[in-house]
C-alpha cells in the first residue's frame, strides 16, 4: 500500500502531457495483461478499418450452389445457407459491432460524466434526485430495456445507438460523481473559486482531467458490455436488418442449421467473446492501476 | 430493523411508481399510434378508432394515467392482443420456470463463486489466483447466448446427454433434464461474477487489524478466513449479487430463447415480434416489480449480515 501512496501523491492538477503519458505508461505496465488486451482488440479494429483488404469475398455475395459448406481454403470459415463467405461476413461484421458499441459508449461516457459531475458539484436536492434516478436506471436489466425501446422505435442504426447509451449512463454518472466531492473540497479548487472563476471552467479544465483516467477504464469496460448488448439485440433479432452482416445476426442465422452446420454461429460467437475479453482485460488491467490513486485521493 | 424496513418498504413503493409512470410514459411518447402498429398500415381509419376505444386512448390523458395505475395495482394488466387472454394469466404461467432457472443458477454462482473468491484472495498473486482471475474474467465476457448454444452443440446435440428443448416437467428426472444446462450456463456466469467481487471484498478485509489481530490471538486461519474476513466481505458481495441480477435477468432471456424453455424471456421475445403491445406494458411491470422486489431483499439481506445497518 505505501508503494501506491509514494506513486501518486504529488500529482498536481491539471497534469502536462509528458506526465499523462507517463501516468497511461506506468498504468499499462501495472497489470501486463492490459497490454495483450490492447493489442487485441486494436488488431480487431484494423480489421474493421480495412474490411475491403482482408476479406477475400463480397460478404453479400451469394452463391446457392456453395450454400453450408465447411471450412476450406477459399472459404476459411465455411459458407452460410445463403452461400456467403463467414470470413468476410465476420471481418464486415466487426465495423458495425465497434461502430455501435463505441458511439453508444461515447454518448453514455459524456452525458453521463456530466450528470455525475453537476450531481457531485451542486450536492443537495439535485444530487439526491439524479442519483435516485441514475440507481433506478442501474437496477433495470439494462438488456429488457434495451430490447423494449429498439422493439418500438425500430431496429435503425441510431435508435440501437440510443437504445445502449441510455442503458451505459448510471455507471458514469456515479464513477464521475464521487471524486468531484472529493477534489471539490480540496484547496486548489478553493483556489480557483477565490479568483472567480466560472463554475464551467473549474469542472472542465480542474475537475476533469482529474477524474479521467477512471472514466477512461470505466469507459473500456462499458465498451465491452455495449458490444455484447448490441449482439444479444442482433440475437433476438432486433439488429440491423439483413443481409447488413452483424455478429449477433450470424449467430442467430447459424443457430437455425446448428444441427448441420455449427461453425455458422461457433465463429462469429468466438469473435464476441474475444473481442470483449480483450476490452476487459484491457479495462480490469488499467482499473488495478487506478483505483488505489481514487482510494488515496478519497 | 422494523423502522429500517418501513423506510426500505416506503422507499420500494416510491420506485415502483416512478418506474410505472415511465412506462407509461414510454409507451405514450413513442413515435406512432400504437393502434396503426398493431392493427398495421392496411387498417381503416374506423378499425383504428375501435382500437383507440378498446386501448382506453381516445380518454383524456390523465384518465389513461389514472386508470393504468389503478389497474396495475389491481393486477389487471389489459389482455394479450395476441392470444387475447389476461396478460397477468399468460406471465404467471411462465413465471414459475424463470423463477426456478434465476434461484438455482444463483445458488450455483454462489456455491461456486464464494469459495473461489475466498481461495483466490488467500493465495493472492500465486498460482490458483491468477487461474481464478483470468478464467473468471473470461466467464463474464461470455455473451450469455454465445456460452448457451456451445453447451446446447457439445452436450445435447454431440453427445445426447439432455434434451435440445428444455421444456420437460413433471417428474423430478424430467425437471433434472430440463434446468441443468441452462442453470449451468447462467451458473457459470454468475459464478464469475460472484467470484471476482468475494475477490476483491476478501482482499481488502483480509488486510484490516480486526484480522491481524484475530490471527495475533491465536486463531486458526481457517477460522479467521471463513468467519472473521468473509463476514464482513459480505455487504459489497450482497450488493454485487442484487447488482448482478438485473443483468442475469437479461441474461435468462437469452439462455430461454437457446435452450426453448419456456418463461418470461420467451414472453417478452414472442410479444415484441408478433407487437403485442399491452403483453409489452405488462412485462415491463413484471420486471419493475421484480426489481424493486430484489432490491428490498437486498436491504433485508445487509440488515442480516450487518447488525449496523438497521440502525443507520
Amino acid at each position: 500500500m505505501s508503494e501506491i501512496v509514494a506513486q501518486t501523491a504529488p500529482a498536481a492538477p491539471p497534469a502536462p502531457a509528458s506526465t499523462a503519458l507517463q501516468a497511461t505508461l506506468r498504468a499499462f505496465n501495472t497489470n501486463k495483461a492490459s497490454w495483450i488486451g490492447l493489442a487485441i482488440f486494436l488488431i480487431v479494429v484494423a480489421a474493421a478499418i480495412f474490411a475491403p483488404l482482408i476479406a477475400p469475398h463480397d460478404p453479400l455475395d451469394q452463391d446457392v450452389l456453395d450454400r453450408l459448406k465447411p471450412p476450406s481454403t477459399d472459404h476459411l470459415l465455411g459458407t452460410d445457407y445463403y452461400g456467403r463467405d463467414t470470413f468476410s461476413r465476420l471481418v464486415y461484421g466487426a465495423r458495425i459491432s465497434l461502430v455501435i458499441g463505441i458511439v453508444s459508449t461515447l454518448i453514455a461516457m459524456a452525458a453521463g460524466t456530466l450528470i455525475g459531475m453537476l450531481a457531485g458539484w451542486r450536492g443537495g436536492r439535485f444530487d439526491t434526485i439524479t442519483m435516485q434516478i441514475m440507481d433506478m436506471l442501474l437496477a433495470f436489466p439494462s438488456l429488457i430495456l434495451g430490447l423494449i425501446i429498439v422493439a418500438m422505435l425500430g431496429p435503425s442504426i441510431q435508435n440501437i445507438i440510443a437504445a445502449i447509451a441510455l442503458t451505459s449512463v448510471p455507471p458514469f454518472a456515479r464513477i464521475a460523481r464521487a471524486p468531484t466531492i472529493a477534489v471539490k473540497g480540496r484547496d486548489f479548487v478553493e483556489a480557483c473559486r477565490s479568483l472567480g472563476f466560472s463554475d464551467t471552467r473549474i469542472l472542465s479544465v480542474h475537475i476533469l482531467p482529474n477524474i479521467f483516467p477512471e472514466i477512461l477504464v470505466m469507459g473500456s469496460l462499458w465498451l465491452a458490455n455495449a458490444i455484447r448488448t448490441e449482439a444479444s439485440l442482433a440475437f433476438i433479432g432486433l439488429g440491423l436488418k439483413p443481409p447488413t452482416p452483424t455478429w449477433g445476426g450470424m449467430i442467430r442465422e447459424g443457430f437455425e442449421n446448428i444441427l448441420d452446420s455449427a461453425w455458422l454461429a461457433m465463429a462469429p460467437g468466438v469473435a464476441i467473446l474475444i473481442v470483449v475479453f480483450a476490452l476487459n482485460l484491457l479495462g480490469d488491467g488499467l482499473r488495478d492501476a487506478v483505483d488505489p490513486k481514487l482510494k488515496n485521493e478519497v | 430493523m422494523t423502522a429500517f424496513l418501513i423506510r426500505r418498504i416506503g422507499f420500494a413503493f416510491v420506485t415502483l411508481f416512478a418506474v410505472l409512470t415511465l412506462v407509461f410514459v414510454i409507451v405514450r411518447v413513442v413515435p406512432g399510434d400504437p393502434a396503426q402498429v398493431i392493427l398495421g398500415d392496411q387498417a381503416s381509419r374506423e378499425a383504428i378508432e375501435a382500437m383507440h376505444e378498446r386501448l382506453g386512448l381516445n380518454k383524456p390523458i390523465v384518465t389513461q394515467y389514472a386508470e393504468f395505475l389503478g389497474n396495475a395495482v389491481k393486477g389487471d394488466w389489459g389482455t394479450s392482443m395476441v392470444s387475447g387472454r389476461p396478460v397477468m394469466s399468460e406471465v404467471l404461467s411462465v413465471l414459475p420456470w424463470t423463477i426456478e432457472l434465476t434461484l438455482v443458477s444463483l445458488v450455483l454462482g454462489v456455491v461456486l463463486g464464494v469459495p473461489l473468491g475466498v481461495w483466490a484472495a488467500v493465495r493472492r498473486n500465486r498460482f490458483f489466483d491468477y487461474v481464478t482471475r483470468i478464467a473468471s474474467l473470461l466467464g463474464l465476457s461470455f455473451p450469455a447466448f454465445v456460452s448457451a448454444i456451445i453447451l446446447l452443440f457439445l452436450f445435447a446435440i454431440e453427445v445426447h446427454w439432455f434434451p435440445v428443448i428444455s421444456a420437460r416437467s413433471g417428474s423430478l428426472s424430467a425437471w433434472t433434464q430440463s434446468i441443468t444446462l441452462p442453470a449451468i450456463n447462467l451458473g457459470l456466469i454468475s459464478a464469475a461474477y460472484i467470484t471476482r467481487v468475494t475477490r476483491s471484498a476478501m482482499l481488502e478485509v483480509l488486510s484490516e487489524d480486526y484480522v491481524r489481530t484475530a490471527r495475533a490471538k491465536g486463531v486458526p486461519a481457517s477460522s479467521v478466513v471463513w468467519r472473521h474476513a468473509l463476514r464482513n466481505a459480505l455487504i459489497p458481495i450482497i450488493t454485487v449479487v442484487g447488482l448482478y441480477l438485473s443483468i442475469l435477468i437479461g441474461n435468462s432471456v437469452l439462455t430461454e430463447i437457446v435452450f426453448s424453455r419456456p418463461g418470461l424471456g420467451k414472453l417478452i421475445v414472442g410479444a415484441l415480434n408478433q407487437r403485442d403491445y399491452t403483453m409489452l406494458q405488462g412485462m415491463m411491470v413484471i420486471y419493475t416489480l421484480a426489481v424493486v422486489l430484489v432490491n428490498l431483499l437486498v436491504d433485508i439481506a445487509y440488515g442480516f449480515a450487518d447488525p449496523r445497518v438497521k440502525l443507520g
